[in-house]
């Protein structure tokens, strides 16, 4: 199979134009080396766990929503895990929000928003023929695949998946007597992550090695479109923080199968004291947070580029302060690895070191504004165009301004102690991670479906399915804001039998069947999704009227993307609605010396050095055509 | 069509380094960051009090010297081959194995040292960090061992020359690297034991 690969390539390399004649169904849709398969691969995988993760949150939101419920119609399902009196088991209860917190963290919103956009966009936008290394990429979603499998497989045993919380705290985790969840289900959570870790360190190193050396003529840095330095910088920032996670967890499985006492110290277990002396758990919330910030950043920053990007192109204006963006990216890459134990400000931790961990944590809120700031602006005066991807993005924007304001009180370690692991904690980053990175995923789909599939996906069921997740969003999410201030505390299985939070028996109730609407109104995006794959409109090769390259390509660009040459680029990727131009947009590939009409003054004296550019390249072509 | 597929080969990479060698470097950083984590944890549990202190194995130092030596052997076959020298490249690349399978066996006797002392990977933190981060290195190792395996059988195929030296690049840089790593490490378990 792999010489049989290589080979194929090495053919592939000389003969770019028609060799997609040679790809079998194997090499072309399993094991294939394609940058925009292997995103189609990503994504398709990312939406089965998005459909299994918001499965999960319905079944506990019914707990929570209607705890007197008999929820004995989910026996088939189920089985066991309902009791005789139509209960949801309480351990299964924990297994629940542990395996919808890292379904969702890691399988959809990092290998689904990051390796679908990531792999489909970066040769594309920056002219290239494919990654840096195919095969790379190729073992990268399958390392995902794995991981997904065996992930999936835990939900199916005995003692049901891993039941720790996400965040899979010691000494919790590490005993297997503590909880049902702490055994076969948390080895299999540790073994999927791994391959989980393998996958995004293959992706992320092809990511960056392709932006920094595959980038076509005239390309430069401050040419990228924000999409490519959102992608690069999230690769930046898994880079460095994925092996600590890596870390960790090693040390967590010595400690869980091999008796060593890294975070366990002094525990008591039914009397008997156990003999692991000497660990600390603190230790692994230090590890474990300082690559579980950063993630909150990989889950968000493709989010906000690609929001970037449609915003742009729908509003026909330059994306406002293009270079601000991309220094405010910058800063929170920078500022994402030394806020970490902000998560820790009631763990025990030295209060002084909370205070410098508060404060840096507050700077985060400068970039993010001057971001928002940004987006409006751009919005400001646009000529609006509301595609469906358009209005997912400008949801994002409401979700970034709504969950990053309360993410102010969270960081300040005082205010901390009151709502810290309550459902105030929920709402924040379920609105401003989870709802963002969503509303993010959704605008790229919509927006680059055309891309993908030659089609276009249906505006009208696009506007409902928008609507609809929109108000459910902040039905689900805004209530849960005040449960929080109440202090009703998160992972709880049951909430009526205290005094102070039986009184959100209807506010919950209400939260559990926003929630249901919410996930029932997916279910459209499903069917618009596969229906429109095959049966949509045929999509026009530049429907949005777009300036980036990935819009020069055939409508089903093959292996290599284009046909013949790379186009050259020749100006940045915001040309939107130029003054003197004649239409609202000039794509990358035009040169600045056909659009006198519309150039500035210094693009002017570029024109110059543009010209004689051309000239040389004339020169080596001709050269080059003797020689052969 | 023709004309312009022509044209393709020619175009420059925007900086001069090879991906692959890229990827490498990037790799190296994740190598980076997987010590990183577990050296600080090591100083933030020791900062934590409860402690055991031990000497470390003396068998470090002579580890130490044979992994500076296998680098300065590795850096002399690769001289050789930019030079077509290609008896030299196998020998010099030769003993680098050889002294690397040594620093592996040495390695290995550390442990022993260490169970001989009653520092048992079992028990408390400060040996366990040690055999964590000497076994992950030494894991680590072995990966460039094998890469290292790989180029001398090119080598004998005639596939590393001066012309065609970047998998021979790799491995060097590859192969320094691992001997900086287990540098940095002993000089950190000397300070901080």
């Amino acid at each position: 199979m792999a010489t049989a690969t290589v080979a194929h390539h090495e053919a592939a390399s000389h003969d770019h134009h028609d060799h997609e004649h040679h790809d079998n169904f194997i090499t072309k849709y399993i094991f294939t080396q394609d940058h925009k398969m292997i995103g189609k691969q990503f994504l398709v995988t990312g939406i089965f766990w998005a459909i299994i993760g918001g499965f999960l949150s319905i079944l506990f939101r019914l707990q929570l929503g209607f705890p007197d419920m008999n929820l004995e119609f989910l026996r088939p399902l189920l089985g066991g895990w309902i009791d005789e009196s139509g209960k949801l088991d309480p351990t299964f209860y924990l297994a629940l929000v542990t395996m919808h917190g890292t379904i969702m963290v890691f399988f959809v919103l990092t290998a689904g928003l990051s390796g679908t956009f990531s792999n489909f966009l970066i040769p594309l936008q920056i002219g290239a023929r494919d990654m840096a290394s195919g095969f790379m990429n190729m073992l990268s979603y399958w390392f995902f695949f794995l991981s997904s499998v065996i992930m999936f497989i835990s939900l199916f045993i005995k003692t049901g998946p891993a039941g720790g919380g996400w965040v899979v705290y010691p000494p919790l985790s590490a005993l297997e007597q503590a909880i049902p969840g702490s055994g076969l289900g948390m080895t299999l959570w540790l073994v999927a992550m791994t391959f989980f870790i393998a996958s995004s360190l293959l992706g992320g190193i092809n990511y960056i090695t392709t932006v920094i050396n595959l980038r076509t003529k005239g390309m430069s840095f401050s040419r990228l479109p924000l999409t490519i330095w959102a992608f690069f910088l999230t690769a930046v920032i898994g880079l460095l923080s994925f092996p600590v996670l890596f870390a960790a967890a090693l040390l967590l499985v010595f400690d869980r199968s091999f008796g060593t006492s890294f975070y366990l110290s002094d525990i008591y277990v039914a009397g008997e004291a156990l003999p692991n002396t000497g660990g600390s758990a603190v230790l692994y919330q230090h590890l474990f947070w300082f690559l579980g910030h950063p993630e909150v950043y990989i889950v968000l920053l493709p989010a906000l580029g690609i929001t970037s990007e449609v915003i742009a192109t729908n509003s026909r204006k330059p994306i406002f302060g293009y270079k601000a963006m991309i220094i405010s990216m910058l800063g929170i890459t920078i500022l994402s690895f030394i806020v970490w134990a902000h998560h820790m400000f009631v763990s025990g931790m030295n209060p002084f070191l909370g205070s410098i961990f508060m404060f840096l944590t507050l700077i985060i809120a400068v970039p993010s504004a001057v971001k928002v700031f940004n987006y409006l602006t751009t919005l400001w005066r646009g000529n609006l165009v509301f595609t469906p991807g358009m209005l997912f993005s400008i949801g994002l924007v409401s979700f970034f301004i709504s969950g990053g304001l309360t993410g102010i009180f969270l960081g300040n370690s005082a205010i901390d102690i009151q709502l810290h692991d309550t459902y105030f904690v929920v709402a924040h980053f379920h609105l401003v991670m989870g709802s963002a990175s969503f509303f993010g995923l959704m605008a790229g789909v919509y927006h680059w479906f055309p891309k993908m599939f030659g089609r276009m996906m249906d505006a009208r069921l696009g506007y409902v399915h928008f609507w609809l997740t929109f108000t459910g969003v902040y039905l689900v999410f805004f209530p849960m804001h005040y449960i929080g201030i109440a202090g009703f505390p998160r992972r709880y299985y049951s909430w009526t039998n205290f005094e102070f939070s039986n009184m959100y028996t209807d506010l919950n109730m209400f939260v559990s069947v926003a929630a249901i609407i919410t996930f029932a109104a997916q279910f459209i995006f499903l069917f618009n999704f596969f229906y429109s794959m095959y049966r949509g409109r045929k999509a026009t090769l530049n429907p949005w009227r777009s300036n980036t390259l990935e819009w020069t390509t055939p409508l089903h660009p093959g292996h290599g993307n284009w046909p013949g040459e790379i186009p050259t680029v020749y100006r940045w990727p915001y040309d939107y609605s130029k003054p003197g131009a004649a239409e609202d947009f000039i794509p990358q590939t035009v040169p600045l010396s056909q659009t006198p009409e519309s150039n500035l003054p210094h693009e002017q004296e570029l024109v110059k050095m543009e010209l004689e550019i051309m000239k040389d390249e004339e020169q080596v072509l001709v050269a080059n055509e003797s020689k052969h | 069509m023709e004309r312009e597929l022509k044209y393709i080969d020619i175009v420059e990479q925007p900086i001069s380094m090879h991906p692959k060698k890229f990827a490498l470097w990037l790799f190296m950083v994740t190598v980076v960051m997987l010590f990183a984590a577990w050296t600080s944890a090591y100083i933030v549990r020791q900062a934590e009090g409860n402690w055991l202190e031990y000497d470390l194995p003396e068998i470090f130092w002579f580890t130490s010297g044979v992994v500076v030596l296998s680098s300065a052997f590795l850096q002399w076959a690769y001289y050789s081959a930019k030079k077509d020298n290609m008896t030299n490249v196998r020998i010099g690349m030769v003993i680098t194995v050889i002294l690397g399978a040594v620093f592996l066996v040495g390695q290995w006797y550390s442990w022993v040292a260490l169970v001989d002392r009653e520092v048992f990977f079992v028990g408390n933190p400060a040996g366990s960090f040690l055999y964590v981060i000497t076994g992950m290195h030494a894991l680590h190792l072995i990966s460039g061992l094998i890469f290292l395996i790989i180029v001398l059988i090119s080598s004998f195929r005639l596939k590393v020359h001066s012309q065609s030296m970047n998998t021979m690049e790799m491995a060097t840089t590859y192969w320094h690297f691992l001997g900086g790593l287990w540098l940095y490490l002993f000089m950190f378990l000397l300070l901080n034991h």
